[in-house]
């Protein structure tokens, strides 16, 4: 079983986002930088994947050079290799950034029995870069999953909907988009750390292509300011708590 | 042809109702959805074998048609088959709009990002232009059009079933659903515990209403990811939600944004979510939540 995760790099937005001053993205000066829950959630799929059934696990990104410190994380988690599609920082569409991987994932001397993506990127929430390398490598996929059981060269697929779950079923080889809540990933280990450290990354130079969804701008929402009301410091403020709650109407008079 | 995606989530009537923007629609339904009053035509789809939702089946019915907009509620569903009509195509699509305009031949949007937390202002041009509605960016409303519904038989083939829903499994019965729930009492990193909860049940309960929490705790391990409201969580929509030992990170405001009201319970009066909020207590929540249990109780509740 070879199983890949395909993961996005993304500035880590406090309580308050800032933009460049030409609005086209996020200041990152001040920022780290991560990925989303959802692919932090693929990682530790895969490496469960490959724990039960045997096998290796890659990690890819196509991103900046320093994108290599989200690679090195999820190896550090214990993902075996890495690549690296190397950009020059600027943007790409997410047809472009599919085509990229798909052909990155197409070179590599074995194929892959199971791509994992995130549901949505963090950042932009696409919602789309999993259906599109699935399309462009001819396999099944299914998105928005929170739960893979694999069983004789079958995958069943979970979907939560309206509180209950529909349940797929896909041969493989098949990608499949996950979110956050289907594990609960683990820590990375200093052993893993250390393995990572010493693990070179295979690096790539993807092609850009031009998409007809161009960004104008970038804008943050006004924000509803409200008038707060302090009810107190400490316990001594339940009373006024419980008034709240009968203006409300939540409890009787 | 305008075509707007349509399936039994009510989301969809809100996309119907966006759509209209752009000219005269026509609806694509799947399923048994009333769309009564908002177009002139819709198709419904009938095959024998789409009993069940089949992402690229239901793609491909849009696919025939050869529309020049399609628009699709923003859910699992709308997103899953516009990205697959997307990718066979091989036409951008613009996910959870929430404002667009004609521009000759262009389309101007708004688009979500991170959740809501940041806006895109993007232009759309190509044909077709596909775009996916962000729930509960407008209202779903009526235009008033006496709607004629025809059926629809789209030509599918094995390879449009590949993947579909095999089969279900009903919600447990009696679950409380944190995104209907009326009141909903979120624990972020100042509970402290998995035992620290137990007093947010308590008021949850004598509320009426459910338990929440922040990434940190279903990350800790102290709740179960379903309890999780924020960006990559629930959405609530409360009367009132009341987040106790919560900072306030964009990425849990869009999921409780929502909420007619909000009451904080934090320790720091400098933590961002205070500012979000009608009611604030400042102090230790071990203190402040048991004290209001114990006052709800004092008044028979
Ligand atoms: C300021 C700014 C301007 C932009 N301008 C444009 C523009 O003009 N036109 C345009 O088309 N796009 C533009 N983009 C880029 C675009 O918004 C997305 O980054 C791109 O479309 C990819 O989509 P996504 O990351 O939202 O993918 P989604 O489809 O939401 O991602 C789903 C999953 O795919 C995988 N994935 C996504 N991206 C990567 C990646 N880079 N490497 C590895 N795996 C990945 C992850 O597993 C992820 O969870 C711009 C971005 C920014 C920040
Ligand atoms: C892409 C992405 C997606 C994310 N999705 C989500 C999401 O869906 N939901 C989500 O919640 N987060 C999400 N996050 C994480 C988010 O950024 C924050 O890290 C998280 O919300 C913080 O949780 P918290 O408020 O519980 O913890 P903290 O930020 O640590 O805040 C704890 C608060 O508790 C207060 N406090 C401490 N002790 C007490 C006490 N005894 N009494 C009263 N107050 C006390 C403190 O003053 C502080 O304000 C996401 C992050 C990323 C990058």
């Amino acid at each position: 079983m070879k199983v890949g995760v395909c993961v996005k790099r993304v500035p880590e937005t406090g309580a308050r986002i800032t933009l460049t001053s030409d609005d086209q993205a996020i200041d990152t000066s001040l920022l780290g930088f991560t990925i989303s829950p959802h692919e932090e959630c693929a990682v530790e799929e895969a490496l469960r994947i490959a724990e039960r059934h045997g096998g290796s696990t890659t990690v890819l990104t196509l991103g900046p050079a320093a994108a290599s410190e989200q690679l090195k994380n999820a190896m550090a988690m214990g993902i075996a290799s890495a690549v690296l599609l190397e950009t020059d920082g600027g943007d790409w569409s997410a047809e472009a950034t599919a085509a990229a991987l798909a052909e990155a994932m197409r070179a590599q001397p074995e194929p892959f029995d199971l791509l994992l993506f995130g549901n949505e990127a963090a950042d932009s929430g696409d919602y789309q870069v999993g259906v599109r390398v699935a399309h462009t490598l001819g396999l099944p996929c299914v998105t928005g999953i929170k739960g893979i059981e694999i069983d004789d060269g079958r995958l069943t697929a979970r979907r939560e909907a309206g509180g209950g779950w529909e349940i797929f079923e896909l041969p493989l080889p098949a990608v499949v988009t996950v979110k956050e809540g289907i594990n609960l990933p683990r820590y990375a280990s200093i052993q893993g750390r250390l393995r990572a450290k010493k693990t070179p990354i295979e690096r790539i130079q993807p092609q850009p292509r031009a998409s007809a969804l161009e960004t104008i701008r970038l804008v943050v929402p006004p924000e509803h300011e409200t008038h707060v009301e302090v009810l107190g410091a400490g316990a001594d403020a339940a009373q006024r708590v419980v008034a709240v709650f009968r203006e409300l109407g939540l409890v009787g008079l | 042809m305008i075509l707007c995606l349509v399936d039994n989530d009510p989301v969809s009537l809100e996309a119907l109702t966006f759509a209209r923007r752009f000219g005269e629609v026509e609806a694509l339904v799947f399923g048994d959805i009333d769309v009564g009053g908002y177009v002139a035509r819709a198709r419904r789809v009938v095959h024998a074998r789409l009993d069940e939702y089949a992402p690229t089946a239901w793609a491909q019915a849009v696919l025939e048609l050869e529309p020049e907009i399609v628009v699709a509620p923003g859910t699992d569903r709308g997103h899953e088959v516009l990205a697959h009509v997307a990718a066979r195509i091989g036409a951008p699509l613009a996910a959870n709009v929430i404002d667009a305009s004609v521009d000759s031949e262009a389309l101007q949007l708004t688009r979500q990002r991170w959740g809501g937390s940041l806006l895109e202002e993007a232009r759309l041009t190509g044909t077709p232009k596909l775009l996916t509605v962000a729930p509960h960016a407008i209202d779903a409303e009526p235009s008033g059009i006496t709607t004629t519904v025809e059926d629809f038989t789209p030509t599918l083939g094995d390879e449009h079933f590949r993947v579909r829903v095999m089969r279900r499994e009903e919600p447990a019965a009696g679950t409380a659903r944190l995104d209907s729930a009326r009141v909903v009492v979120g624990g972020g990193r100042g509970v402290g515990s998995k035992e620290g909860f137990a007093v947010l049940e308590e008021l949850a309960k004598l509320l009426g209403g459910a338990v929440g929490g922040s990434r940190v705790v279903t990350n800790l391990g102290w709740r179960p990811h379903s309890d999780q409201v924020g960006q990559t969580g629930a959405r609530i929509a409360p009367d009132l939600y009341i987040a106790c030992g919560v900072s306030g990170a964009i990425q849990h405001i869009v999921g409780c944004k929502g909420a007619k009201r909000i009451l904080v319970i934090n320790k720091d009066q400098n933590a961002p979510i205070v500012a979000r909020a009608d009611w604030a207590v400042i102090g230790d929540l071990h203190e402040i939540v048991p004290a209001i249990v114990a006052e709800l109780r004092k008044n028979g509740a």
